[in-house]
């Protein structure tokens, strides 16, 4: 393998990573509660513009705009899982696709009003130098993102499995009613997988928002990037979602050093319509 | 006569001589054509989204190839735009034939995201071809050459064009509500298993309803085109094209024969009106507002404006066996 090659996959699995964290809180709501958060991508636009505001107005860097970004979009999970989704989730899909899809347009152009349509970006120099290892020129914020992103997937991945309270967000998903009469509240796990799915969230807006420009209309592509992620590696895997991010970020980048970058976007919906056809059920998803 | 069906002729009445009632103002009669063309599209989503159940979230697509076909066989052919019409239903029919045939067997969801996916694809794609003008898009005749061209000053031809092609789309949709298919659509809406288990070929039908609704779409972007005489990707295929037919279906009612006019006799003045007021920063509010109506609509009445005025007592949706709502917390 060329050198150049190399360097092409190792930015896809970094890249990877990132979709893999901000596809799994979309996993998680889905296979918690069969809902789909199609105001997904628009949190992750709030986490970056909070990343923006931290750096503009307080001089922050990443080690601050990280965990208040993770707060809000936690907190904006929780309220929207109280004021709304709880109501919809019981009612025809319709109303479920509405109800997320309008909070997504209210998100999406308050920012707008907000903070106006210009992209925005942080400086490059925010998180450090770029460097070589091993013939191999790794981008700071890029490597930072991608490192951050494996492990807190893989920690949301361990949390689910291995815990006690992972086991009780398991027992909710499955039959709700069971797990009440076992003592575990629904209501209050679901509110928490909505909280843990908004700081995984905000947490990868965050960090995109390093190296990714920052605009009101951002979540919409990234809204789709989890989207794909998440039906390529099965609904409600956090597993799944990590190892198929790593897979579209390989083929993103690949895409766009062979085919050209107009393209990248292109091929990756191609591949969404592909698993959408051959294996709806998605790598690691139940059928 | 009952004073129902007083208010019903009067409102027929209204609809007819709208345009005498607007005259000479540029605003109002644009208004009108502009109501009855958002009508056309939100009533094409409905025979899927509506009487189907399948939300589409993609519909840009057929309202695009509509628009573009439209404005390809004047641009390279040199024929007035309306006779892009048929190639834009004919292919608007395959595409929805391409996605629905592996996404409608899934569960509702998967349809909705593949349909987003579909017209976004198209979007980037069509941005990128050189054939439909790339991101600068094409223009129509600028100067009407004959009358086929449907090129207007003035509103009102645009006004009675949509409100006959709306008519027609109409009766098609209450004829197919009688018709065993009307049937066979609300059977799989409330329960697909319930219907395949009595032998309605569910996939099929769901196909059909697709089909229509994708021909009707693309027929209100070729007349889109007609009175706008411009097409781009955004204004084309854009997702708020998607998100505006769905939200005027669902404010009315979805699934119900006059829920996509009343919801763009509401919307459509509100946005024309926002933007007015508020300019060019007015259409990022217009959308806020859009998103806030939509979530109220979704949380408090799921089905529709309309469904304050039915006579029966509104039905509730079978409970599921779930009771996470009612935990005694």
């Amino acid at each position: 393998m060329s050198m150049t090659l190399l360097q092409v996959v190792v930015s896809g699995l970094l890249l990877g990573a990132v979709y893999a964290l901000f596809s799994s809180g979309l996993t998680l709501i889905w296979g918690m509660m069969n809902v789909v958060n199609f105001a997904h991508g628009d949190f992750v636009m709030l986490g970056m513009y909070t990343a923006v505001v931290i750096w503009t107005a307080l001089g922050g860097g990443p080690w601050a705009s990280v965990p208040v970004a993770a707060i809000l979009i936690a907190t904006l999970g929780v309220v929207s899982y109280f004021l709304l989704v709880r109501h919809i989730m019981k009612g025809p899909m319709l109303a479920q696709i509405l109800g997320t899809f309008g909070l997504a347009l209210f998100l999406r152009y308050a920012a707008f009003w907000t903070f106006g349509a210009n992209f925005k970006t942080l400086p490059d120099t925010l998180v450090g130098h770029s460097f070589v290892l091993a013939g191999i020129r790794f981008d700071g914020p890029r490597l930072l993102a991608g490192v951050v992103g494996l492990v807190v997937t893989l920690l949301l991945h361990l949390m689910l499995t291995r815990t006690a309270m992972g086991s009780r967000m398991l027992a909710v998903s499955e039959d709700a009613t069971a797990a009440q009469l076992m003592g575990i509240r629904p209501q209050r796990m679901q509110a928490l997988a909505w909280a843990l799915a908004g700081a995984a969230t905000g947490i990868a807006g965050a960090l995109i928002a390093t190296f990714f420009y920052t605009s009101p209309t951002v979540g919409e592509t990234l809204a789709i990037v989890a989207f794909v992620t998440v039906s390529f590696g099965g609904f409600g895997s956090v597993l799944g979602a990590l190892v198929a991010g790593l897979i579209i970020g390989v083929v993103e980048s690949l895409s766009a050093y062979l085919i050209g970058p107009v393209y990248k976007d292109v091929i990756v919906y191609v591949l969404f319509v592909l698993v959408l056809w051959f294996r709806p059920q998605g790598l690691m998803g139940k059928a | 006569m009952s004073p129902r069906r007083i208010l019903q002729f009067a409102f027929l009445v209204l609809v007819l001589v709208y345009p005498l009632l607007a005259g000479n103002s540029p605003v109002y009669g644009r208004l009108g054509a502009l109501v009855l063309l958002a009508a056309i599209g939100a009533s094409a989503w409905n025979i899927v989204g509506g009487y189907a159940g399948q939300v589409s979230v993609g519909h840009s697509v057929f309202f695009g190839v509509g628009a573009y076909s439209a404005v390809v066989v004047y641009t390279h052919l040199g024929w007035p735009p309306i006779a892009g019409a048929p190639l834009g239903m004919a292919i608007s029919v395959g595409i929805a034939a391409v996605i629905g045939v592996p996404t409608l067997r899934l569960s509702g969801h998967y349809f909705s995201m593949a349909t987003i996916a579909v017209a976004e694809l198209v979007r980037v794609l069509s941005s990128t071809s050189e054939f439909l003008g790339g991101a600068q898009g094409l223009s129509g005749p600028p100067v009407p050459r004959s009358v086929l061209d449907l090129s207007f000053i003035s509103a009102t031809p645009y006004y009675y064009i949509f409100l006959a092609v709306l008519v027609f789309l109409l009766g098609l949709t209450r004829w197919i509500e009688g018709a065993r298919m009307g049937f066979y659509l609300r059977a799989i809406k409330d329960s697909e298993r319930a219907a395949r288990s009595l032998g309605v070929s569910a996939g099929h039908y769901k196909l059909y309803a697709y089909m229509l609704s994708a021909a009707f779409t693309a027929l209100a972007g070729s007349l889109y085109l007609t009175m706008f005489g411009f097409v781009d990707p955004e204004s084309g295929f854009g997702i708020l094209i998607s998100v505006k037919m769905l939200v005027m279906a669902a404010l009315g009612g979805a699934g119900q024969l006059f829920g996509p006019l009343v919801g763009a006799l509401i919307l459509v003045p509100l946005e024309e009106l926002s933007n007015s007021l508020l300019g060019g920063q007015g259409a990022g509010l217009t959308f806020v507002v859009y998103g806030a109506i939509i979530v109220i609509i979704a949380r408090f009445l799921p089905s529709g404006l309309l469904s304050l005025f039915e006579r029966r007592p509104a039905r509730r949706d079978p409970v599921k066996s779930e009771p996470v709502g009612g935990h005694a917390d």
